[in-house]
């Protein structure tokens, strides 16, 4: 029989997880930190809304681009809230979660042999989804020096004739690294001089505990090429939901569309349903959800650089992303070893591409209870190096 | 008062026995701020107590709540405050509030057993001088108490590992 298997799925790097996944599965009294979801259960009202409008029948599909009221909520909320104009009826598409919307927007944009430039460490499928698409994906360090933002610098040294894209993700996982309308300045120059397209990740930008999100497509002339994604997931603790949007000028949005109508033909109507009513009345959920992370935030932090563990202060998202390296372990033997001897559950940052190597991503939206059993846990392990 | 007092409070209100240390880690304070902050709210009465949620019925004392609500005639210069006061001293009396609606006050009396909050009820509330009328409503089951949910939930479970 012939391998079935295509070339392009071959060439995909299996999961780093996947090991300490089976090997947590064969243990108990687990603490893990190993997980990018909030640890909150979704607010009553976002799962009431759902669950009635189950019961009055709404079980069908929707239109593609999404339910036209959830188009319209996001439009209003996403000017108010971070000044992007968006409009609903041609310039916004319901996706099942950030996933979809990254693949449909990396496959709308990418012919084969075109470059794409990802800033790293960064989330494990941006990469894969360029490979998918024929293109080539390019990694550009982002440094704890400077604190883990995208240095133009280091993109223009990466950008060549084939350069298409750029995708960036700030706040970023997996360092908790946020970008400022000056940051992204600098970027954007780059950016237009080359001709790129920008797709930007801000899939976090409800979880930033400084200053407020500057998205990137209010920044100089970015807006006509720029495809925003984000989503309910992280700030409404709806992960399981599987509802992301994806906003771009017309021809842009149209092009994802018309993948999107085959592969998903629309986001579930469920999701959709609670994603609205999300935008009406959970903003106070939210905000005590962001504050109760930012509490956690300068505990967890604080406790890692005290037990000897270097960690920057992560300016958003719900990580923390400290060194090994004064431990002389690397950072794979490092969670490993951890996970055996003391049953915390962290992720080796080499998982996130360039610049993740020696480093650990521990989410910290677990209790501040286990945050605290954690920090025991990992100091035990550290001094019985 | 401001915004980290309101954080202080909150996180205190969530869980009051964070260390002063704790506080100020999660805070970004100095511990000497916070021990300062926290003896203010304190002396200001904001603090009123360090007190527990217990799930009586789980610890199985047997005690009886009832919500009492009472139709009062209100003084001349005093409204319903010195009534108020008044109910508000018996030791059974653990909460009190003016309401709008058919009735003017609410109470929740806690009683050893029934017997003792209908006596309770009858011998010391109902007659006093101004209460029109009572309405008693025993307290069959407490599903949620200031905020905590009192009955148990399903661990929802989470995956250990996700990128």
């Amino acid at each position: 029989m012939r391998n079935f298997v295509s070339e392009r799925a071959k060439e995909i790097p299996p999961s780093g997880i996947r090991k300490f996944f089976d090997l947590v599965l064969t243990m108990e009294d687990v603490i893990s930190l190993g997980v990018g979801e909030p640890d909150f259960n979704t607010p009553w009202n976002i799962c009431e809304s759902s669950i009635y409008s189950i019961e009055q029948g709404t079980t069908s599909y929707t239109s593609n681009k999404g339910l036209q009221s959830l188009r319209d909520a996001l439009s209003v909320y996403l000017a108010r809230q971070y000044n992007l104009q968006y409009s609903g009826d041609h310039e916004i598409i319901i996706t099942s979660g950030v996933s979809e919307g990254l693949d449909i927007a990396i496959r709308s944009i990418v012919d084969p042999g075109d470059e794409v430039l990802i800033a790293q460490p960064s989330y494990v499928s941006y990469a894969p989804c360029v490979t998918l698409a024929g293109g080539k994906p390019v990694p550009v360090l982002c440094t704890e020096k400077d604190h883990f933002k995208l240095n133009p610098d280091r993109l223009a040294e990466k950008i060549t004739g084939k350069s298409k894209a750029l995708i960036i993700n700030f706040p970023n996982n997996p360092t908790g690294g946020v970008m400022s309308m000056t940051d992204l300045k600098a970027i954007a120059d780059l950016v237009i001089d080359h001709d790129l397209l920008l797709i930007s990740d801000e899939v976090y930008s409800e979880l930033t505990y400084e200053t407020r999100h500057c998205a990137a497509a209010t920044v100089s002339d970015l807006w006509q090429r720029t495809i925003t994604l984000n989503g309910f997931s992280k700030a409404y603790a709806m992960t399981g939901w599987r509802i992301g949007y994806l906003c771009a000028p017309k021809d842009l949005c149209d092009a994802a569309l018309k993948i999107h109508q085959y592969v998903m033909l629309c986001a579930p109507v469920m999701g959709q349903v609670g994603a609205l009513e999300a935008l009406r009345s959970a903003e106070e959920d939210k905000n005590s959800m962001v504050n109760e992370y930012r509490l956690r935030r300068n505990m967890f932090v604080a406790g890692l650089n005290r037990i000897g563990l270097e960690c920057h202060v992560p300016e958003g998202a719900f990580y923390a992303f400290p060194s090994v390296k004064k431990t002389g372990l690397s950072d794979v033997e490092f969670a490993e070893q951890l996970l055996k001897d003391q049953r915390v559950a962290v992720v080796p940052g080499s998982v996130f591409g360039l610049g993740g190597e020696d480093h650990l991503r521990c989410a910290y939206a677990v209790s501040r209870k286990e945050l605290n059993t954690a920090l025991s846990r990992i100091e035990a392990f550290i001094s019985s190096l | 008062m401001d915004e980290k007092d309101l954080e202080i409070l909150r996180i205190l209100e969530e869980n009051c026995r964070h260390t002063t240390n704790e506080i100020a880690t999660m805070t970004n304070l100095g511990t000497g701020e916070v021990a300062e902050r926290i003896q203010a709210l304190e002396e200001g009465q904001i603090i009123k107590r360090y007190s527990t949620v217990i799930n009586w019925e789980r610890a199985g004392n047997g005690e009886v709540s009832a919500i009492i609500e009472l139709k009062v005639s209100p003084e001349r210069d005093f409204g319903y405050d010195r009534i108020a006061e008044r109910l508000s001293r018996f030791r059974q009396v653990k909460t009190l509030r003016l309401i709008t609606g058919t009735y003017d006050l609410q109470l929740i009396v806690t009683g050893k057993n029934m017997q003792e909050v209908s006596r309770f009820v009858s011998e010391h509330v109902a007659p006093m001088d101004r209460i029109r009328e009572t309405a008693t409503h025993i307290i069959m089951k407490s599903y949620k108490e200031n905020g905590n949910t009192l009955f148990e939930q399903p661990e929802t479970e989470r995956l250990p590992y996700s990128p």
